[in-house]
């Protein structure tokens, strides 16, 4: 390792140790009345503030649903904004609670900087290309000029991908995506790759949006989810909790509108996710009715997925593998019992 | 010989001067103008000639972009039907975020009577015949700072809810950067720049090491590490004002590039200077005050306005570090997905570069007239 690297590291990790002595976090966020929460500096659908300066997006909404979880008022966080680069320092620093900034899940970032606990949406890597160019998967794609952002596990991804698939590319890189589009949209390269999401979100600023196609090839795993610090594992715990909620919710069917009918349900699995029957929700330091709660305030997940990301919000994203395991995709959550 | 008394007078006489003739055409008028400024010379008639094609170039689109071709009312929908000119109504429905970021919206009447009382203080000072402008400047220097800071940030005993730094933002956050900036770097940097030509030697070797430190290493580089490394070297769970420490780093940094300004000033001083001054019998401190600074900082007013646009500019870099300056917000308003249009990204651009144009240029106007007001025999 890098010597800097290192000296960096064990300077983080001595930070961090006085922190992973006892689980503190959700009586010290208690105590102040608030969650900080990291969100991005503005990443369509996931984290960006709207016409009047509010965050929205589903990154915004996981950190929403934390603090109704834990206040029962889901107005009660506070955002740090954070570049890429200093994400993980706020983060072991204390400065911030929970990290949701659209984070990929690796082991090494596990290991190193935080507590994953769970995905609140499967992205990956894919290609965009113009219509006229007759491609209609990603192998076909020898000799082509590929446009993308410098210094991202993105350039490297399609530099695995063309090699592994013996084909010839020429990359050609900008520092920020808006230029990339300009780029892609002048006829400067053939191709567009970025996580899928971010080709979503991009392709509504093309000239011709309906004169391009997204490539049914996904070349990598980017599940993004939200993280903790190490070492306090109620507060782990309430982030996990919150998460699944959403998802059992869901797949419960229960909704924003339905929740407080629901609560007379007699369906033991329903009693149970809203916690009139049972004392869940005290076995980690939180209301039983939390799970009530985050859906009362923010939705369950395929409500939060419709209003930020969904078919009928600029992103025009499907469901795909962000889909419930019963309905063909992902998401599935441990059971609430 | 007969004396004719009626003879004419011979010769023309003349009641006052001859009024004067019309130049000739070669020294007046446009024509004569462009010669001499433009047209002087094959080389110079060259240069003319490309920056005038430059300009034929360049502006006919611009204007068209900006102006004659762009959306001036309407919503999103507008800009998307027409991409090929500025989408101001963005900007129309952004400005407040562009002003005060993510500031508290029942508090923001706090920053705009900041705002208003910096704009009288800042005319008051520029302009002469205003009475009192000793007093005024040591208002603005001294309380108007503390009194910013109570009304900014917030005092629960004089009733003003607290509004965090993070919150703070827009225009309000470039603002606070730079004039903490200003403020801090000129009388910084005039006393490291005397601390530099000190004969005592400890005071002289820490000023130079001080200078050439912060002259060396970037401010992205200050940045990243008041943000990144100094937390770490805090005991857990010690929070630093993430603000603070941008501002700290931005003077600390400009404050050591006014120094070598001053020196340079300093060191255009005749030794004639010091030496009558100490023939008067003035101690040190008077005699620079008196004798020495007003000359040295005077010829320097250039380099030090240079200073202060380098800084007003550098503020934007704290967005690395996530603060919110003007260039932060309008950046993360252009990923907002209900106005992903083509020509809002670059149009939150150009309005940022047209505000920081403004700012900029009404600080070089304002020290050009302080140079001419001052200049007393030295300028040529």
């Amino acid at each position: 390792m890098h010597p800097v690297k290192t000296i960096a590291l064990s300077v983080a990790l001595a930070a961090t140790a006085g922190l992973a002595q006892a689980d503190e976090t959700l009586d010290a966020v208690k105590s102040k009345g608030f969650v900080q929460c990291g969100v991005s500096q503005g990443l369509p659908g996931f984290s960006n503030p709207d016409d009047q300066g509010n965050w929205t997006g589903l990154d915004v909404d996981f950190c929403r649903a934390m603090a109704a979880a834990i206040f029962n008022d889901a107005d009660a966080v506070k955002y740090t904004p954070l570049s890429a680069k200093v994400r993980f320092t706020a983060l072991t620093s204390g400065e911030i609670d929970v990290l949701a900034r659209n984070t990929t899940w690796t082991m090494s970032r596990d290991a190193d900087f935080g507590e994953f606990i769970g995905v609140n949406y499967y992205d990956g890597q894919g290609f965009m290309v113009p219509t006229n160019l007759g491609v209609s998967s990603a192998v076909e794609l020898d000799g082509a000029a590929v446009c993308t952002n410098t210094g991202t596990t993105t350039e490297l991804n399609v530099a695995d991908y063309f090699r592994a698939n013996g084909l010839n590319y020429t990359v050609v890189a900008f520092e920020k995506a808006d230029e990339v589009v300009a780029a892609y949209d002048a006829g400067r390269c053939d191709v567009y790759t970025t996580d899928r999401s971010g080709l979503a979100a991009q392709r509504t600023k093309l000239s011709k949006p309906d004169d391009h196609v997204v490539l049914p090839e996904i070349i990598s795993k980017e599940p993004l989810g939200p993280l903790v610090r190490h070492g306090d594992s109620q507060w782990a715990d309430v982030g996990r909790w919150t998460l699944n909620c959403m998802i059992n919710a869901e797949e419960a069917g229960i909704n924003m509108e339905n929740v407080s009918d629901m609560a007379t349900s007699n369906d033991p699995n329903i009693k149970r996710i809203l916690g009139t029957d049972g004392d869940l929700g005290a076995k980690i330091g939180l209301d039983n009715a939390f799970c009530a709660n985050v859906v009362a305030a923010v939705g369950n997940y395929g409500e939060s997925y419709d209003r930020n990301v969904g078919p009928e919000t600029a992103l025009k994203l499907e469901r795909g593998v962000n889909a419930l395991w019963s309905q063909g995709g992902l998401l599935y959550a441990a059971p609430q019992r | 010989m007969a004396i004719n008394d009626n003879a004419k007078p011979q010769g023309v006489v003349h009641a006052g001067d001859l009024p004067d003739k019309p130049a000739p055409i070669a020294t007046e008028g446009a024509v004569a103008w462009m010669r001499d400024n433009l047209f002087n010379g094959p080389f110079n008639s060259i240069l003319s000639l490309v920056a005038l094609a430059l300009v034929l170039y360049v502006l006919p689109g611009l204007l068209s972009w900006l102006v004659f071709n762009a959306n001036w009312s309407g919503g999103v929908e507008a800009c998307r039907a027409n991409p090929d000119g500025a989408c101001w109504p963005f900007v129309g429905s952004r400005w407040e975020q562009f002003l005060y970021g993510f500031y508290e919206k029942s508090e923001r009447w706090r920053v705009d009577i900041l705002l208003v009382m910096l704009a009288i203080g800042v005319a008051w000072l520029a302009i002469e015949r205003m009475p009192a402008r000793s007093l005024a400047a040591i208002f603005m220097l001294f309380i108007y700072p503390v009194f910013a800071f109570f009304m900014l940030y917030g005092n629960e005993a004089l009733g003003l809810p607290i509004v965090e730094t993070s919150q703070w933002g827009g225009f309000t956050l470039t603002l606070v950067i730079a004039l903490s900036g200003i403020v801090a770097s000129l009388p910084l940097g005039v006393l490291l720049a005397l601390g530099r030509r000190s004969k005592m030697p400890i005071i002289s070797l820490l000023s130079t090491v001080f200078i050439e430190f912060w002259r060396g290493i970037p401010l992205v580089a200050v940045l990243f590490m008041a943000t990144i490394m100094f937390p770490l070297f805090l005991p857990a769970g010690v929070t630093f004002d993430q603000l603070l420490r941008a501002v700290i780093g931005v003077a600390l940094f400009s404050s050591a590039y006014m120094a070598e300004v001053v020196r340079g000033g300093l060191q255009a001083i005749p030794k004639g200077q010091y030496e009558g001054a100490m023939a008067l019998g003035l101690p040190f401190g008077k005699m620079m005050r008196l004798i020495i600074l007003p000359q040295a900082l005077k010829i320097v007013i250039p380099g030090i306005v240079n200073t202060f646009i380098g800084l007003f500019k550098d503020t934007t870099l704290v967005l690395i570090i996530a603060l919110f300056d003007l260039l932060g917000v309008v950046q993360a308003s252009i990923a907002d997905p209900n106005w992903s249009v083509r020509s809002v990204p670059y149009t939150g651009y150009a309005f940022v570069a047209i505000v920081f144009w403004i700012c900029c240029y009404s600080m070089a106007r304002y020290s050009r007239y302080i140079e001419d007001k001052l200049h007393t025999g030295h300028k040529r």
